[in-house]
């Protein structure tokens, strides 16, 4: 952004705004925001984070999903306000500059998605489960998804994913 | 999708809570997890002036046993972190039963406990729990504190008995004068989903003499419906297979169910019943394994 | 050195998927991820009642709050010929209500403002006084006497009959039926349900007055029908008409029909001379964009005693909701529900059919169902699985006996299809092999004694994909041809770009695959574009799972162009007759000297600097496909299941899935297509649909009440193949993406009616709930699923 330049509503609106500072993938960012703005939403118009969709308007699809101080939650059910101070990863900050993350290679080697539309809130998912729980069993994968719905695959192929990361993770660590 | 507009208040002590509250005169409501109020924000079923955003209040995100044997819940313990609470598995079991059947995983990572008691709704699973354990909630005002038994909280779909300018600060489940049995049943189509029905029990027991009963219904009624008669047929005595029947008979009774497109009316009170005395032999089996 | 074909990511390669890396790095372009400068936002306000007539709107207070730049009516739209629209079935829809609203959710007025968040403000800050009038939830109250007539706008339209259409010889049929030795008969509703891709619809329109040119950024499986269509509605010229469909978040049908909030959008953009975006929510979607099923089916069959099927009489009413909007071949009616019965051998059939409008959401052909095919395979199977009970007869054996023989082809269908291979024996044999049928009833018949009731359900089927051949073929007059176009550079890397539209399967990777098997190219030198108009070749678009047998056909003839042409430079550079050269993958050689050869490569680059005399320069090709019949991928599914006969809840034990699509492209994706499937059979058998109580209040316009099932209890399932190659296809490929959603409900449904027979049940209509099952099987009495739901009182 610039500072040489905002246009500006010629007829001031009084409208509640709040300042909030957010660090997202690592990068302090921040933003004025009307208090209603969904957090899902300031992620992307506001940042241009397009990764993080949004699939449902009753917080049961889960293609939102992004880790707000390291846990997954529903970003369209949380307001942008209450993420000023805190930590949000996307789904743009699971690669590094010259790595995918291996639930990345996992999505793409073992055919975990097709449309592409619920994967980053699943994968951001996956990537809590493999946080807490990095030897997951297929009964354990299908339990912590289960609040990121998919369309196309039938999950058979993500639990491979997550299997095909989670091996590739353990085998990292040493 | 889309919220309407409304002020936002971010205080950090309960204190400036109440006080906005109280400024609010009733058009202000308190968000905690919001897992249930932001999805009414966005449907525009629910329009307050003001929001209070209770998170950045420190101290609130606690459960513990005190030396009683009380269980305590913070305002902001989440789900999970009662999902996850290796001593409530064991020494709270309705509890811990229905932890991993509330919403979804991730739900659960910002939803709390004492919100989803005060939101009132006849689908939320904990307020049976609380029921059946006889629990009550605290609530702080201007005036200082206030102890609620939960079976005389909720007085209608959503609705609550806390003063506009009071804040539920602590949930209690009392201390069992005996060991703590209990069960959670849900019939859910999938995770997620509403119960077609639900059935909450919690025994003190003292060998195989249940000391005290509580048996609580989700779903079936407009509110949380606590099934009283059922629970005391079953004071004094034993589990065996003629008191669970009346126990089952009398829940199924007391269960106020709609027809829709989850079940018909009878089908919700058979499974009262199902559930309730699946609940009662699994308890009952289990004992007598333990013995 | 010959060219490995699989290293090159040819065909039968599992080759990863190109467009993989975009999406996991959340880098995909979705319409609501496209931001075009000054771009404002739309909503739109939807009817809350079923049937009504408008006394009047209020837009007022909607003007009045800031930032608001537009908003529009039906009144509005009337004035510019816009407040209705044809449909794709030739019939009209309304845009925005003018005289009435028709079904809950219909579009009556729209707010252009500078978010969204405003444009929400807007909408409810107008006031419509409705008018209730009496509501229609079914076809059968739509038949009846004194039903209130829903289509009072249309010209000659008395009563609330869309069509009535029958196909099929009813003379034979009557008599096998007067022959018969036992008629069994099977009465049930395959209820709506709804595709729901994740993505719900959405367009950004941008019409630039200072050159004329409209451009539309479009959730849309067919760009190019889109196009025409917009020509037609909006009354642009089509060369000024530009529709880009970038990536899709899923489709399944559900992104083919013309949506108001598309035309409304193009309008606003018009008029206020700015990109509108319009992106609605996931209730716009489910509760008024096109929907699949809600037919019911009165069926019967003539069986001999030694169980040969001698005719089959099927009578389907199907309800299309408050406008005829389904995007099917014009010739049938009711799609090709007369493809039903294709892989048994029948004498004579007949079939008629009966349409009815309903206060409801319009539509009825989508959600991966090939044209209806979801419901004659449903219909079928359901029907067979009635029949050998009936007959007390094994379920495989009587499917067996009746199957068109693997020598039988090609073989006319008692409703006049032209199936041309198949191995259904073979495919069942795959199947019961792999579930362990022996094993299972006895293991059923030991467990029954002992309380516990598990089932066993059987699907069979081949179904025709690929749509299709122009003699028989068309959408509003528009033939079902298909397209490729491909342009080899000099280096011998190239870009192809095709007619049809991916949402998810995979076209960016397989295509090449297909040129790669072609030419020898290696796949990742390949690059795949599909979905804008302007410079994709015309298509009809992807669904009914027509890309691979038509777009994919396009691909491997315009390959075979390009090979051609090559073939003649190949001759010019290695100074030899076209005669006397011979090709393998990647190569032009001499037949009497094999190690004198050129690449493909070489004469890409001598194509465009060392032609021959006389030809022209380029390496750069289109081809038009005309399919000279369907495709016919068959299947057998069989499903195992426990019930519990205390609440109704049933539990998948297994599922077994044995598919023949031809020739395979890429196995990995086809298993994929067929999980995939499998999952949204499972789903409707389960537990989604959408009901409607007495008022016409949807049921199942969210995703608490619509019910998708998550990782949590979608079965696992097992995948084998058989391959029968198709005969006329050019690389022996048939269509695959919706078999396991149009074979699979029957055989989990099936597997639960097997389970609860003894007790005497005949039907349960799906969703099978726990609480259908468990009344079925208290009462032994079938359950109807047909809505108004009940909401009576304890």
């Amino acid at each position: 952004m610039t500072s040489l330049y905002e246009e500006v509503s010629v007829t001031p609106v009084d409208v509640p705004v709040r300042r909030v500072t957010i660090t997202v993938n690592g990068e302090r960012r921040a933003a004025d925001v009307e208090p209603r703005l969904l957090l899902a939403h300031l992620l992307r118009q506001g940042f241009g984070l397009t990764g993080t969709h949004t699939g449902c308007d009753t917080t049961n699809c889960g293609a939102c999903t992004v880790l707000f101080d390291g846990r997954p939650v529903k970003s369209c059910t949380m307001l942008a306000v209450q993420a000023d101070g805190h930590d949000v990863q996307t789904v743009e900050g699971l690669a590094s500059a010259s790595e995918l993350h291996p639930i990345q290679e996992g999505f793409k080697e073992e055919h975990g998605l097709q449309c592409g539309y619920c994967t980053p809130g699943m994968m951001m998912a996956a990537k809590a489960l493999l946080e807490e729980n990095p030897d997951p069993s297929e009964d354990e994968i299908r339990w912590a998804l289960s609040g990121n719905l998919c369309r196309c695959t039938g999950y058979q192929n993500i639990v491979k994913a997550v299997l095909w990361a989670a091996d590739k993770l353990r085998a990292s660590a040493g | 999708m889309y919220p309407s507009r409304f002020n936002y208040e971010s205080p950090s002590t309960i204190e400036e809570a109440i006080a906005l509250l109280d400024a609010g005169r009733g058009e202000a409501k308190i968000l905690a997890g919001g897992q249930s109020l932001v999805p009414m924000l966005k449907l525009r079923f629910a329009a307050p002036e003001t929001l209070v955003d209770i998170n950045n209040i420190p101290g609130l995100g606690y459960h513990h046993f005190d030396d009683a044997g009380a269980l305590h819940i913070g305002a902001l313990c989440r789900h999970e972190d009662i999902e996850k609470s290796a001593v409530i598995a064991e020494r709270q079991p309705t509890i811990a039963a229905a932890a991993p059947l509330v919403a979804d995983p991730i739900v659960r990572t910002r939803g709390t406990f004492v919100g989803s008691v005060c939101h009132g709704d006849p689908q939320g699973d904990w307020a049976a729990c609380m029921i059946a354990l006889d629990g009550y909630v605290v609530a702080q005002g201007p005036n200082g504190r206030r102890e609620i038994p939960v079976k005389s909280f909720v007085t209608g779909p959503f609705q609550n008995v806390l003063a506009h300018n009071e804040i539920a600060v602590e949930a209690v489940v009392p201390a069992p004068r005996g060991e703590a049995r209990g069960a959670y049943l849900k019939l859910e189509r999938r995770v997620g989903d509403f119960a077609t029905a639900a059935v909450a029990v919690a025994l003190d027991m003292s060998g195989d003499v249940v000391l005290r009963a509580g048996i609580a219904l989700t779903g079936v009624g407009g509110t949380t419906v606590n099934a009283s008669e059922a629970a005391e047929s079953l004071t004094g005595s034993t589990l065996d297979a003629d008191s669970i029947a009346r126990a089952a008979e009398l829940a199924a009774a007391a269960a106020q169910p709609r027809s829709d497109h989850r079940g018909s009316a009878s089908y919700k009170r058979h499974i009262v019943n199902t559930f309730t005395a699946r609940a009662l032999s699994g308890i009952a089996s289990s004992s007598e394994r333990a013995a | 050195m010959t060219i490995d074909e699989i290293k090159i990511g040819g065909m039968g390669a599992s080759r990863r998927r190109v467009e993989d890396n975009r999406f996991i790095r959340g880098r995909g372009n979705y319409v609501d991820d496209v931001v075009l400068p000054g771009m404002l936002h739309m909503e739109i306000l939807r009817s809350p009642l079923a049937h009504a007539r408008i006394r009047s709107i209020d837009v007022s207070k909607a003007w009045e709050i800031p930032g608001v730049r537009l908003v529009l009516t039906g009144d509005m739209m009337a004035t510019r010929n816009l407040a209705w629209m044809p449909t794709l079935s030739y019939d009209t829809q309304a845009v925005l209500a003018t005289d009435k609203v028709r079904f809950q959710g219909q579009e009556v007025a729209a707010v252009i403002a500078d978010d969204p968040y405003i444009a929400k403000d807007a909408c409810e800050a107008i006031v419509v006084d409705y008018e209730p009038l009496p509501v229609i939830v079914n076809p059968m109250q739509a038949m009846a006497d004194g039903a209130p007539l829903i289509r009072d706008d249309k010209e000659n339209q008395p009563d609330n009959k869309v069509f009535d259409w029958e196909v099929g010889d009813r003379a034979a049929t009557d008599q096998a039926f007067a022959e018969a030795d036992v008629v069994s008969k099977l009465e049930l509703h395959y209820p709506r349900s709804h595709p729901s891709p994740l993505e719900p619809c959405g367009s950004i329109a941008d019409f630039d007055r200072s050159t004329g040119k409209l451009t539309v950024y479009m959730t849309t499986q067919a760009p190019h029908i889109i196009r025409a269509a917009v020509a037609l509605v909006a009354e642009l010229p089509e060369h000024m008409i530009r529709i880009i469909s970038p990536d899709l978040g899923g489709g399944f049908g559900n992104k083919v029909p013309v949506y108001p909030g598309y035309v409304i959008s193009i309008l606003a953009s018009i008029l206020t001379e700015r990109p509108v975006k319009w992106i609605e929510d996931k209730t716009g979607n489910l509760i008024s964009t096109g929907f699949g099923r809600d037919v019911y089916l009165q069926g019967e069959m003539a069986l001999r005693k030694d169980g040969r099927i001698l005719g089959v009489r099927m009578h389907t009413i199907s309800d299309h909701g408050a406008f005829f909007s389904d995007a099917q071949p014009s010739k049938f009616k009711i799609g090709l529900m007369h493809s039903a019965f294709a892989c048994y051998d029948i004498p004579s059939a007949h079939l008629t059919a009966t349409g009815m409008y309903t206060n409801k959401a319009p539509g009825g052909v989508a959600y991966r169902c090939s044209f209806r095919v979801t419901e004659a395979m449903f219909f079928q199977e359901r029907m067979v699985q009635a029949a050998a009970d009936d007959l007390g007869m094994d379920q495989a054996e009587f499917r067996r006996m009746n199957f068109v023989r693997d020598d039988d082809f090609p073989h006319r269908t008692a409703f006049g299809f032209l199936t041309d291979s198949g191995q259904y024996g073979k495919c069942l044999d795959v199947g019961l092999e792999a579930i362990g049928y022996e094993q299972f009833l006895k293991d059923q018949e030991e467990a029954r004694k002992k309380g516990r009731l598990l089932g066993i359900g059987i699907s069979t089927m081949t179904e025709p994909l690929g749509a299709g051949n122009s003699r028989e073929y068309d959408i509003l007059g528009i033939k079902m041809f298909d397209s490729a176009e491909l342009r080899v550079h000099m280096t011998g890397k190239a870009i192809l770009r095709t007619g049809a539209k991916t949402q998810g399967q995979g076209h960016e990777t397989t295509w090449a695959q297909i040129v790669a098997h072609e030419l020898g190219i290696p796949a990742d030198d390949i690059v795949v574009e599909e979905g804008d108009t302007d410079t994709a070749p015309f298509g009809m678009g992807t669904y009914a799972s027509r890309s691979t047998p038509v777009a994919g056909a396009a691909v491997a003839m315009v390959a075979r162009k390009i090979r051609a042409k090559a073939r003649k430079i190949a001759a010019h550079l290695l100074e030899v007759s076209e005669e006397d050269v011979e090709w393998e993958l990647g190569r032009f050689y001499v037949r009497s000297q094999p190690d004198r050869g050129v690449s493909i490569q070489d004469c890409s680059m001598a194509a465009y600097s060392n032609v021959p005399d006389g030809m022209e320069p380029g390496l750069e090709n289109t081809a038009y496909y005309d399919p000279p019949n369907l495709t016919w991928p068959f299947a057998c599914y069989i499903a195992t299941v426990e019930v519990d006969p205390e609440t109704g809840v049933w539990d998948v034990l297994r599922m077994v899935a044995v598919d023949d699509c031809g020739v395979r492209i890429n196995p990995m994706i086809v298993e994929g297509q067929i999980m995939g499937g499998l999952t949204e059979a499972y789903a409707m058998a389960s537990m989604q649909f959408i009901t409607f109580d007495a008022d016409g209040n949807c049921v199942g316009s969210n995703y608490m009440d619509y019910l998708l099932p998550t990782a949590w209890e979608t079965p696992g399932f097992e995948l084998h193949e058989v391959v029968t190659p198709c005969p006329h296809h050019p690389i022996g490929a048939k269509g695959i993406g919706e078999c396991a959603t149009v074979g699979g409900p029957a055989a989990f449904v099936n597997a639960v009616m097997d389970a609860v027979k003894h007790l005497g049940v005949r039907n349960i209509d799906m969703p099978l709930l726990p609480d259908r099952v468990h009344q079925a099987a208290n009462t032994g009495n079938d359950v109807s699923g047909m809505p108004p739901v009940r909401t009576d009182a304890p």
